[in-house]
């Protein structure tokens, strides 16, 4: 079996390599270090290029300018750093350029800790710059989804011209698991693109910008950004279901959250407890239609972040308040405990 | 200078991408330098006949719409990056012609760190610097090139040194790097002045295209509209005054000797990826593993001593050994608040079943390498559970009646075979011994496979076998 015992930050660079990524653009930081390092290994030996860049709103403009020229491009680094990404994700939104990002997540505000948290998530799901633009946003929870959902990232951001973030916590960057490696994609299934420019004369008509002063001119584009979101939202929503056919209390976290969620189901089920988990896989776009389905059924909804709540709003505006929704987090580096969640669901199961 | 005003075949006929009626003239004032320097390298580009190659970045500041007129590829970028993405543009495309167009705003504010680094790389762009002395763009803001005394919106009274500091010498800066190949300051004022302005906006493109290497053009230039002058005062002021704070001429040069750059990427086949990656098929031997595969495994390991004792890579050999017999495995390194004082802790899964969370709350085996772990995690080990414990540093016994315990003096057995540092593998000896949930002789045979240092294998097979016999003796 092809299977290779590697951390989640080294399976999301070779997944890269073998989504057919040629750049990488980025600034060291914990705890997503490990995707620069190897990234600096092997973009060289794969054909591609490595460059640390002098800060992340380089490195982000590195990645602006090789997706311009038709490479798939990647960057990674975690919170501070990409909070310093959003200008430059902004422009590729207007510019609708495919690129990919990786967030390891760690504890904020500001310098905040190295520990992880899931406190990017409202200024990577909605949209973090400025402007009415949206990330694709895929959420992996296991070192083998570091590699797939990466590799899904370049086929995504290619497919829609659009920023695709592959987000996580620093438990899922540096955690090792087995990984079974795909075959590589092959040069001629990566989509051709017209619309680039590379210093041919093929490309010499064309124009990556995202400047249109003319109202009207601006408006279209925006609306047609919109349009793009709503197709996404009708064909790329990805979740995991974890027993929630006959669940009375769905649980919904996703990253290492829904680790531990589903080692708890599994616990809880063995104590005879209706309980199973929604993960979300993709973020934006968020399973609206999923949650809105179970809201028919189950009794209790309860969201579990290590974020001071920031998922559960988009919950929350799907259940419309139909059902409970109950939230449980920690923050600050901490991973909410299997005991800490199993006495959450009892408590919430002995109030019905 | 007839040549210098015909328009070139590099501009395009009609400016379709102007909005409006107007498609056939610039969106620059009269007497703005911008217009003067378009020209100059338009001309270039098309002598050198290099059009279809270029890649034009537009900055931020007046020169936003230089793509309304080149008929080259164009970029427009965010403020001040330009230099950023003429890397990135350069790189993905070795022999495209990149051209960095940038005020002093953009270039010399927003974007200093972005123009530093890339002519510390020596990235094969050319930059073309319009110091105007002002953000024209925006309404006549003070520029980081702003003269002392200039006034301007937001140096109503002029720019002092006491609050505004002394105007910015760019070339001079990029010219103290080692990698840049040209660096020049130019003015655009009389016709003799643009003539020379031509020279070196030809020479800093042939630079890029002959040997792909890094040039800056520093070019004064007028705004009269955010100076408030008329288009000949501007072109007096320019010469007269900004040549003062600005001395024109050759900052840096050395084109003789350099000897280029290459950019190019290496050609790879996606056939080649596996082998370069270094992914591997994992030999499993199923007959080997066939009198464990049975066996209903869940323990959970919690691993903790000094940094430098190897806890982690004790963790990942138990872990990879234990996929090498089709258990699933999961590793997690302590890092973050956990990780105080020089102690490190991981987290070791290994399960016949699917694992969820990787998170050890309550070991079914302890490792303790130091006092301080056995302290922390005693408590926590499951009833029935097994500690490990490194007798030769720990000075105590667990206190624990109800947990299987072994004690073995790892590191005193370590030294006996010459290298401390191998205590981590006399346990993971000792405890494949003890659970018998892996074949002793696929762990020994595949260690090649598992350490980086290929070197220390035999050391390290010495240590599992030494740690195995402890057990053997003790049982
Ligand atoms: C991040 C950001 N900050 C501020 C601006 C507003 N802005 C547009 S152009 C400009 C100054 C341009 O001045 P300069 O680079 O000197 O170009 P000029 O117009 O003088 O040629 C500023 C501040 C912006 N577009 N983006
Ligand atoms: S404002 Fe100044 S820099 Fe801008 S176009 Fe007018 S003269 Fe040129
Ligand atoms: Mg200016």
């Amino acid at each position: 079996m092809p299977k290779q015992f590697l951390k989640g930050n080294e399976a999301v660079v070779k997944g890269a390599i073998l989504a057919g990524c040629k750049a990488y653009y980025g600034y060291p930081i914990t705890p997503a270090s490990e995707i620069a390092h190897a990234a600096a290994l092997y973009f060289p030996r794969a054909g591609g290029t490595f460059i640390q860049a002098e800060s992340e709103i380089a490195a982000i403009n590195m990645v602006y300018g090789a997706s311009s020229a038709g490479l798939r491009a990647m960057t990674a680094s975690s919170g501070p750093g990409i909070s310093l990404k959003q200008e430059g994700v902004s422009y590729c939104a207007g510019s609708e350029l495919p690129c990919v990002i990786v967030d390891i997540m760690r504890g904020g505000p500001g310098l905040g800790s190295i520990a992880p948290e899931q406190s990017d998530y409202n200024q990577v799901v909605k949209g973090g710059g400025h402007g009415n633009y949206k990330n694709i946003v895929l959420a992996p929870n296991s070192v083998q989804e570091m590699c797939d959902l990466g590799i899904l990232a370049f086929d995504l951001a290619d497919k829609y011209r659009n920023p695709v973030f592959v987000l996580t916590d620093g438990f899922i960057g540096q955690m090792m698991e087995p990984v079974e490696f795909p075959e590589p994609i092959a040069q001629e299934k990566i989509p051709e693109k017209s619309w680039v420019v590379k210093g041919t004369i093929e490309t010499s008509d064309n124009v990556i910008t995202s400047i249109e002063l003319d109202p009207d001119d601006l408006e279209r584009h925006v609306n047609k950004l919109q349009k793009k979101y709503s197709i996404i939202e009708e064909q790329e929503v990805r979740v995991e279901e974890y027993h929630t056919d006959d669940a009375e209390i769905v649980l919904i976290g996703y990253g290492i959250v829904s680790r531990i969620i589903h080692s708890v189901i599994d616990e809880l089920r063995e104590e005879g407890v209706k309980a199973g988990m929604l993960r979300p896989i993709t973020l934006f776009p968020f399973p609206k239609k999923k949650i809105a389905e179970l809201t028919e059924r189950v009794k209790f909804f309860l969201t579990l972040e290590m974020s001071n709540g920031q998922m559960v709003d988009d919950v929350r505006l799907v259940v419309e308040g139909k059902k409970p929704v109950y939230f449980y987090n920690r923050m600050g580096g901490n991973v909410p405990s299997m005991k800490e969640v199993h006495d959450k669901v009892m408590k919430i199961m002995r109030l019905s | 200078m007839n040549k210098v005003l015909r328009k070139s075949d590099v501009f395009y006929d009609v400016y379709e991408r102007r909005p409006g009626a107007d498609k056939l003239t610039t969106t620059y004032c009269p007497g703005c330098g911008h217009g003067i320097l378009h020209k100059l390298i338009a001309e270039a580009l098309e002598d050198f006949g290099v059009q279809d190659r270029t890649i034009f970045i537009s900055p931020v500041g007046c020169s936003v719409f230089a793509y309304y007129y080149f008929h080259t590829g164009n970029v427009q970028v965010a403020h001040g990056r330009a230099p950023a993405v003429g890397t990135g543009l350069k790189r993905a495309n070795p022999n495209s012609i990149v051209i960095s167009y940038q005020g002093d705003g953009d270039l010399a504010a927003i974007g200093g760190l972005e123009i530093i680094n890339a002519a510390n790389r020596g990235e094969g762009l050319t930059v073309f610097f319009v110091n105007n002395a002002i953000y024209g763009m925006t309404g006549g803001q003070m520029a980081p090139t702003t003269l002392i005394g200039q006034i301007t919106m937001t140096t109503p009274l002029g720019r002092s040194v006491e609050n505004e500091g002394y105007p910015i010498h760019m070339s001079e800066i990029i010219a103290t790097l080692e990698a840049p190949v040209y660096v020049e300051r130019v003015m655009l004022g009389d016709t003799k002045s643009i003539m020379h302005t031509r020279k070196a906006v030809r020479k800093a493109l042939k630079i890029q295209i002959e040997k792909n290497g890094f040039s800056f053009i520093e070019v004064l230039s007028a705004c009269p509209s955010g100076w408030k002058m008329t288009p000949i005062q501007g072109e007096k002021w320019v010469t007269d005054t900004m040549t003062k704070y600005f001395p024109l001429g050759v900052i840096k040069d050395i084109s003789d000797t350099f000897e280029g750059r290459d950019f190019s990427r290496k050609n790879v086949e996606p056939s080649e990826l596996h082998e370069i990656l270094d992914i591997k098929e994992t030999r499993i031997d199923a007959e080997k593993i066939a009198p464990f595969i049975m066996k209903s495994v869940a323990e959970e390991i919690k691993i903790a001593g000094f940094g430098g004792q190897g806890v982690l890579s004790l963790g990942t050999v138990l872990s990879e050994m234990g996929m090498r017999h089709n258990y699933e495995v999961s590793w997690l390194p302590s890092y973050g608040p956990e990780m105080r004082g020089g102690t490190a802790n991981c987290s070791v899964k290994i399960s016949s079943k699917k694992i969820g969370s990787p998170v050890v709350a309550n070991p079914t085996i302890l490792i303790a390498m130091n006092r301080p772990s056995l302290d922390k995690f005693e408590t926590d080990v499951v009833s029935g559970g097994l500690i490990v414990y490194d007798s030769s540093l720990i000075d105590r016994a667990p206190t624990r009646t109800d947990v299987t315990v072994i004690p073995i003096p790892a590191t005193k057995m370590a030294d006996e075979l010459g290298n401390t540092k191998i205590a981590n593998m006399i346990i993971v000896g000792a405890l494949i011994k003890h659970l018998g949930i892996m074949s002793q002789e696929i762990v020994l045979d595949s260690l090649g496979d598992v350490l980086k240092r290929k070197k220390l294998v035999p050391l390290n097979q010495k240590a599992i076998l030494k740690g195995a016999e402890f057990i053997k003796n003790i049982k």
